[in-house]
């Protein structure tokens, strides 16, 4: 293991960081080419949905990793709480943009594959209100970032923000889950867990790839985020200004 | 205690809230047609919703004015816990908005042709939950102090976390509307309660920490 | 009583993008009286506002009688009082209760006849009972440096005291701050004003350069 805390600080991450990026650009695109290719040609056809269902293959990994950066997000927001470094914020802040993104996608190809499966673009079951109440969170946390102008302030009190999303995050899930079945009567039975189960072995290997994927896709862009971040931030420090003068001459 | 004093000179403040709660209440039935059974059916969600925007409404003005003349700076240096004071000061701002929509709640009810016993659960959720909007909203509150547009961000980061509140809160009145026990959801909604009475000010405090730098 | 002894070592703080300075140490004993010198924007406020654990610094630590000030808060803060820009006062209230609400919130218990005396010392005898807001600013600006005689707080720190306070005022002020640095308090204070600040032990520090 390398020496995490040499490597908190932004001067000497930001090299790595550009190494990182490209590692795990090529690695995504990769594992989303054979993804994809898999996904569309090799995953047999299901004998229930028939070929709708392959938009699972976006719509699962994106709904994954929606939940799992918002995680992510919040244990680097509380990191830069307890140890006020500056980078675990600046990660935070670059992750949520892509959890968003995530978000926005699950719940786009949810309502692309809800369409077929159970004749409505949106209803309102329990697992769908939870992903759009994520989509909130994570409009929130952007929009109390940008609306600040130092960005310490900002990054502080979106880490706290980030914190207090997630220790409710639980919660909201529990209670969504709660109102739901007590809404039952009106709503669609849904059919999804049958899905998962009924999988054949290449239809979980073509997720998992697709999972990875998206991660990998996900480092990719969150470090390459959080490169600008340094530069925007630090632009005043000494080891920014020798390298874009090393850049220029 | 000293907010409360400070409140009865802004009397008009509490009639606000008050009455937008009552007006968007009473825009529901216009919206959606005078129905008896459908109002019925939607009263206590409607109430509540509408409990979430009044208190909502109120929020921006928890901290600010100590923020503006500088007594927040002074209630950071006390040598006391910014915590304890924290809840001082929510518990005064429930006093002074939530509670005026608890009395109030039963009224709205009738409108909607609530009776006896459903009038009461609407009481007991709101007078557990408003609490909890006002623990909640602090936090919000004290993230957006001194903002531009705090209050249309307040709100974005506000109402995902009312969330639960709301289920529990609408859905005990439902639950007893149709003959199931409605403890269950009480007791969930004490216990979210209790949590946020152990969290909500000390993450308000943290948050007005942050604000005032 | 503890001797009291505030010691800053290489503090930097950061305001927004910009550094405003960086390993800046010093100390300050008991009886003592620091006056920070330096241009608009030089930090002042910034390095007052850091010390009273207001804004957090970038690095460096500040250390209240050998103790991290922002570890042991409650006990700081008890040996604290901080006067910005703000007044800090509700408009809403009297100079006497919103006296009567500081002396509330630290702690100490404080007589009706001891209020209307630091009142009175800052010649606001007549508007004891006036909301706030009707004072002028001078006298707000009065009603806010009262705390200083009813509080017994070891360290102040005042940030630009003088603003808006006309000449009686500022020598009551000085007389104030002599007194208290006689008694082995310290003070931290900004000023724009050429303001004679001849007591026991001064120390200078000067930002910005």
């Amino acid at each position: 293991m390398f020496n995490l805390f040499k490597f908190a600080s932004p001067a000497s991450f930001y090299p790595l960081a550009g190494k990182l990026v490209t590692l795990f650009a090529i690695a995504s695109v990769i594992l989303l080419v054979i993804g994809l290719y898999m996904s569309f040609f090799v995953a047999p056809t299901d004998y229930k949905q028939g070929e709708g269902y392959r938009i699972m293959f976006i719509h699962v990994p994106a709904a994954w990793m929606s939940m799992f950066i918002y995680v992510v997000m919040a244990c680097w927001a509380a990191a830069g709480m307890i140890w006020h470094t500056r980078l675990s914020s600046m990660m935070a802040s670059a992750l949520a943009p892509t959890g968003a993104m995530f978000t926005f996608l699950a719940l786009w190809t949810g309502a692309l594959w809800g369409k077929p499966m159970w004749g409505a673009w949106w209803v309102w079951d329990a697992r769908l209100t939870s992903e759009l109440i994520l989509l909130f969170l994570y409009v929130g946390f952007m929009a109390l970032e940008s609306a600040i102008d130092d960005p310490r302030r900002a990054a502080r009190a979106s880490g706290l923000l980030a914190l207090v999303g997630v220790i409710n995050v639980p919660i909201i899930y529990y209670s969504v889950q709660w109102w739901n079945t007590l809404h039952q009567g009106s709503s669609i039975k849904v059919v999804k867990g049958g899905v998962e189960t009924s999988m054949t072995e290449i239809m979980v290997w073509t997720l998992l790839i697709m999972t990875f994927a998206c991660w990998f896709y996900t480092i990719a862009v969150a470090l390459s985020r959080v490169r600008s971040i340094i530069l925007e931030r630090e632009s005043d420090s000494s080891w920014v200004k020798e390298m874009l003068q090393g850049a220029k001459s | 205690m000293r907010d409360l004093t400070l409140a009865m000179r802004h009397r008009s403040d509490v009639l606000t809230t008050v009455f937008f709660f009552i007006i968007v209440v009473s825009l529901f039935p216009l919206g959606v047609g005078p129905e008896a059974q459908l109002l019925k059916e939607m009263a206590a969600g409607v109430v509540w919703v509408a409990a979430l925007l009044a208190s909502m409404l109120s929020l921006t003005r928890l901290f600010a004015d100590d923020y503006h003349d500088g007594t927040l700076e002074q209630l950071l240096l006390v040598p006391q816990p910014l915590s304890l004071i924290v809840l001082g000061k929510v518990l005064a701002h429930w006093i002074i908005s939530g509670l005026p929509l608890v009395l109030m709640s039963p009224l709205l009810g009738l409108q909607f042709g609530l009776e006896g016993d459903a009038l009461i659960m609407l009481m007991l959720t709101l007078l557990l939950g408003t609490p909890v909007l006002s623990l909640v909203g602090s936090i919000g509150a004290a993230l957006t102090l001194g903002l531009r547009g705090g209050g249309v961000l307040v709100s974005l980061l506000v109402l995902p976390l009312y969330i639960p509140v709301l289920i529990f809160g609408a859905g005990a009145v439902a639950a007893n509307a149709a003959g199931m026990g409605a403890e269950g959801h009480l007791s969930l909604m004490g216990a979210i309660l209790l949590l946020a009475l152990v969290l909500a000010p000390w993450a308000s405090a943290a948050a007005l920490r942050i604000s005032v730098e | 009583m503890d001797k009291g002894l505030l010691e800053i070592r290489e503090l930097e703080c950061v305001r927004g993008d910009r550094q405003l300075f960086s390993d800046l140490s010093f100390s300050l004993e008991a009886g003592t009286l620091l006056h920070v010198h330096g241009p608009n924007g030089s930090g002042k406020t910034t390095l007052l506002r850091a010390i009273a654990g207001l804004v957090l610094q970038e690095s460096g630590e500040i250390l209240w009688n050998g103790e991290s000030s922002g570890k042991e808060k409650d006990e700081f803060n008890r040996e604290l009082l901080y006067l910005g820009h703000h007044y800090g006062l509700k408009f809403e209230l009297s100079g006497y209760e919103n006296l009567k609400v500081f002396a509330n919130l630290s702690g100490s218990d404080i007589s009706e006849h001891e209020v209307e005396a630091a009142l009175q010392r800052f010649g606001l005898a007549h508007c004891v009972e006036l909301p706030v807001k009707v004072l002028s600013q001078g006298q707000k600006r009065r009603v806010a440096l009262a705390r200083l005689l009813l509080q017994s707080s070891k360290l102040w720190i005042l940030d630009e005291p003088f603003v808006a306070l006309d000449v009686a005022a500022v020598e009551l002020l000085l007389e104030v701050i002599k007194t208290h640095v006689a008694n082995g308090g310290m003070v931290i204070l900004t000023t724009h004003q050429e303001v004679a600040v001849e007591v026991g032990s001064v120390q200078h520090l000067r930002l910005g350069q």
